[in-house]
């Protein structure tokens, strides 16, 4: 018996140790995932339909489709978080099986999703940790600072996740898929709810990782992202791939894809310009939300429609909720509508708010569409199965919901549950107020909710709403307000003003107007 | 007087031990996302389990043995109908408290006032000898030191380790572990049964050392609600937990107290007061999560937690 001799022992070692440092830092350093024929059924509901995909190393894929036409489902699939009924998925050639999304994350799969599924009342640092193999807060807290700096964001570590915006969490999350190791790395909407900046920085993230060799899947349903990010992209409708295009994309061949139809743009018709006062702001501060409200004095007459801008709670949220009497202002007067409406008590059902969580802020989740309709009206003092329904039948005609009398808030896909909001606003409503009205739509129901609200709006009311999109305000709005750090540093007729000085004034690049 | 300051902290010290391992077990569990009512009855009939079994082999350490199982198996019970068949926690929690408590007052009859095994004083040598503090920290039984040490113990746990990360992380969004690889029944599961043993600890506290015996009353019930209190007052802290368990067992003994200093007023005043003082400071706790701008508001909300963002809601994972 003779020991092999210490030198070749210390080139073993050196190999093992090679080979550990290798796989540790790079598992897979070309990852090619393909999907081949998955099918999802939920019950009898046709999910996925034989969808068969190929993602490949060093490329952004866009995935691009209307509301519901199966993209989350397919990503979900693709995670472990749902299982598939049927299909297979390759990577790297090998077949692969994902029981739970511990398979997904080992194998390097990872994906960042609409809703950060996060920890709010923890520390970003426990947020960075969870789930994580080791526990060692220094160790973990330098890596953070490395990663930040590499991508360039900003994060204490200390701070609780809940005073971060939107944006900031994704940042996070962004960052913890990359420390464990996501290879293959899933967007699901990132940029729902984030701000140009925000946006600016995760795209010059997502494409340095492409170039280090990260396959990247994108699902959206805004063309303009996948056009600037995406190398190629696949067209989904009703749980199957309909179309696939290379750089440069055809956008109106995408867009037939998506909908079957062009959808037709609506402009804001000209509206008859009163000069009553509707809302009437002096001197209004406010210490609620991230900036609160600075002195905040502006008057809003009949038949304005106003855009908000601004970074993520910057005072437009503030500003909305003032005015909708769901705040007080701690100091300043707020007066709404002129003084000889003020004498009835009529002004609150005049005033109508949207807010942007609609599921939990606008709607009760498990009510029905009928019982929704009922509580707006006047509720009869008993009701029978039958009461209201037809008028609830008449309601999802008219604003062509999908769904039934009986079906409730929560079983309502995005687009739908606006439409039930946009149903339940009293047609004495003269002031309507809205937080980010098409959040987590697509092109046609955005349309259809514009074309709704515009042709709706009495010519003795005005309508406020706070949008993250430049686009749907200087299409919309007959007026512009952009908040800063909870001050308004430009306040213009969208006339009068253009993208450029909107994006300027939204990172505070301009003196204030007053 | 200075002489009864240091007894009576020692007797707060010792009648808080079974409050302070009720609460914090609840505090375990409900941390995890899981609300267990059952805390009243499992209490007391572990205290009962407890008693029987330390009479019959003689010794109070399997009497803790049995306790601590059985309040396991009342959480398993829960956790197996709330958790994996995913109804309704609070439902299932009131009726094991009503099921747990006539089934102790029934299996325990036999044994009602029948002399058992206590645990006595055992005083640390030297530490005890110490003035002051010698009485109030270093002469219990050793149920009282165990109390003591679970405090740290459980806080270091929760926020110093991984395991209590991830029990944070359960508590919050089970969906987000679950997406991360972290199985959030399981983990439930885990942290109920062992809040289910601090609860069954509790009991045997109860009959084989504060309260010693078993009866009909006891002299434990009630306290489990207490307990349920303790943790929503304490904002789901250990930390505060603990502070508020020994301000009920100070007001307990203030109560007795103040009893034979004003024999005129009837003595049930002093027995009820603690709860509606309880109350009362649950009141003032949440009056300051709304009103942050005086400063003594502001004192009173660095008291005041939020409660685990998942609790008591069932959740589906494929």
């Amino acid at each position: 018996m003779t020991l092999p001799a210490p030198d070749y022992c210390i080139s073993l070692f050196f190999l093992f140790l090679q080979v550990q440092l290798f796989s540790r830092n790079d598992p897979f350093p070309f990852t090619m995932i393909e999907l081949i024929d998955i099918h999802k059924y939920f019950g009898d509901v046709k999910a996925l339909t034989g969808v068969s995909l190929q993602v490949n190393p060093g490329s952004i894929h866009g995935i691009v489709g209307e509301n519901g036409a199966g993209k989350t489902t397919l990503m979900k699939v693709l995670t472990g978080y749902i299982h598939r009924t049927s299909g297979s998925i390759l990577l790297n050639n090998e077949e692969i099986t994902l029981h739970t999304p511990m398979d997904a994350i080992q194998l390097g799969i990872g994906m960042l999703y609409q809703e950060p599924l996060d920890f709010l009342q923890l520390s970003v640092l426990d947020n960075f940790m969870a789930g994580n193999e080791r526990f060692s807060p220094e160790t973990m807290s330098r890596i953070l600072e490395k990663l930040s700096k590499r991508f360039g964001f900003e994060m204490q570590p200390d701070t609780p996740l809940h005073l971060l915006t939107v944006g900031e969490r994704q940042q996070l999350e962004l960052m913890r898929l990359i420390h464990v190791g996501t290879r293959v790395l899933i967007l699901d909407e990132p940029t729902t709810g984030i701000s140009d900046e925000q946006q600016e920085l995760l795209f010059s993230a997502l494409r340095s990782l492409r170039d280090e060799g990260c396959a990247i899947i994108l699902v959206s349903h805004k063309l303009d992202e996948v056009d600037a990010l995406c190398d190629q992209v696949s067209i989904m409708r009703k749980g199957t791939i309909v179309g696939h295009q290379q750089q440069p994309f055809n956008r109106n061949a995408i867009l037939q894809a998506m909908f079957d139809t062009l959808p037709q743009k609506e402009t804001a018709p000209a509206r008859h310009q009163g000069n009553k006062e509707i809302l009437k702001f002096t001197h209004v501060c406010s210490s609620n939300g991230r900036s609160g409200l600075d002195r905040i004095s502006v008057t809003i007459t009949q038949g304005e429609v106003i855009g908000l801008a601004g970074l993520d709670g910057s005072g437009q949220t503030v500003f909305l909720r003032i005015a909708g009497k769901l705040l007080e202002p701690e100091s300043g007067t707020l007066q709404r509508f002129a003084a000889e409406d003020n004498e009835s008590d009529s002004t609150d059902s005049q005033t109508v708010f949207l807010p942007a969580d609609r599921l939990n802020e606008g709607l009760i989740p498990g009510m029905s569409i009928r019982e929704h309709l009922l509580l707006a009206d006047e509720t009869p003092l008993v009701i029978f199965p039958e009461t209201g329904r037809q008028k609830a039948k008449q309601a999802i005609d008219k604003f062509s919901i999908i769904g039934t009398p009986d079906t409730a808030a929560d079983g309502l896909s995005g687009g739908n549950q606006q439409r039930l909001l946009l149903a339940l606003i009293p047609t004495q409503a003269r002031l309507i107020l809205m937080e980010n009205p098409t959040r987590g739509l697509d092109v046609q129901s955005g349309n259809w909710t514009w074309q709704h609200l515009l042709d709706q709006m009495p010519d003795n009311g005005a309508m406020i709403f706070a949008s993250p999109d430049l686009e749907e305000i200087l299409d919309h709005a007959s007026r512009v307000l952009v908040f800063f750090d909870g001050k308004i540093l430009l306040d213009s007729a969208t006339s009068d003003t253009d993208f450029d000085e909107i994006s300027q004034a939204i990172t505070g690049r301009i003196k204030a107007c007053s | 007087m200075d002489v009864s300051v240091s007894v009576l902290a020692a007797g707060v010290a010792a009648t808080s031990a079974p409050l302070i391992f009720a609460a914090l077990g609840e505090t375990l569990t409900e941390k995890a996302g899981v609300i267990n009512l059952s805390l009243d009855g499992a209490i007391l009939l572990s205290a009962m389990t407890g008693f029987v079994t330390a009479k019959a082999t003689g010794s109070v350490w399997p009497g803790f043995a049995a306790a601590a199982v059985t309040g396991m198996t009342v959480a398993f019970v829960l956790s197996g109908i709330g958790i994996w068949l995913g109804q309704s926690q609070v439902a299932v929690g009131f009726a094991l408290t009503f099921l747990c408590r006539d089934l102790a007052y029934f299996l325990g009859s036999p044994y009602s006032r029948t002399p058992g095994p206590q645990l006595l004083a055992v005083p640390i040598p030297v530490l005890a000898d110490l003035p002051f503090i010698g009485p109030i920290l270093f002469n219990h039984s050793q149920i009282v030191y165990a109390s003591f040490a679970l405090i740290p113990l459980l806080w270091y746990f929760m926020f110093n380790s991984r395991q209590g990360l991830i029990l944070r992380s359960v508590g919050e969004n089970p969906e987000g572990c679950w997406a991360r690889g972290i199985p959030p029944k399981r983990t439930q599961t885990i942290y109920t049964a062992l809040g289910g043993a601090l609860i069954g600890l509790a009991g045997a506290a109860y009959s084989l050392a504060v309260k010693p015996g078993w009866g009909r009353p006891q002299g434990c019930e009630g306290i489990g609600w207490i307990a349920l209190a303790l943790v929503i007052f304490g904002g789901w802290h250990p930390l505060r937990v603990a502070l508020g368990a020994y301000i009920f067992g100070m007001l307990q003994i203030a109560g007795i107290l103040f009893q034979e200093i004003f024999p005129a007023i009837p003595s049930q005043i002093f027995q009820v007061a603690p709860f509606p003082l309880m109350i009362f400071a649950l009141v003032i706790i949440h009056l300051s999560r709304n009103k942050k701008d005086t400063t003594g508001f502001r004192i009173i909300a660095l008291l005041s937690g939020t409660p685990p963002m998942a609790l008591g809601k069932t959740h589906e994972q494929e």
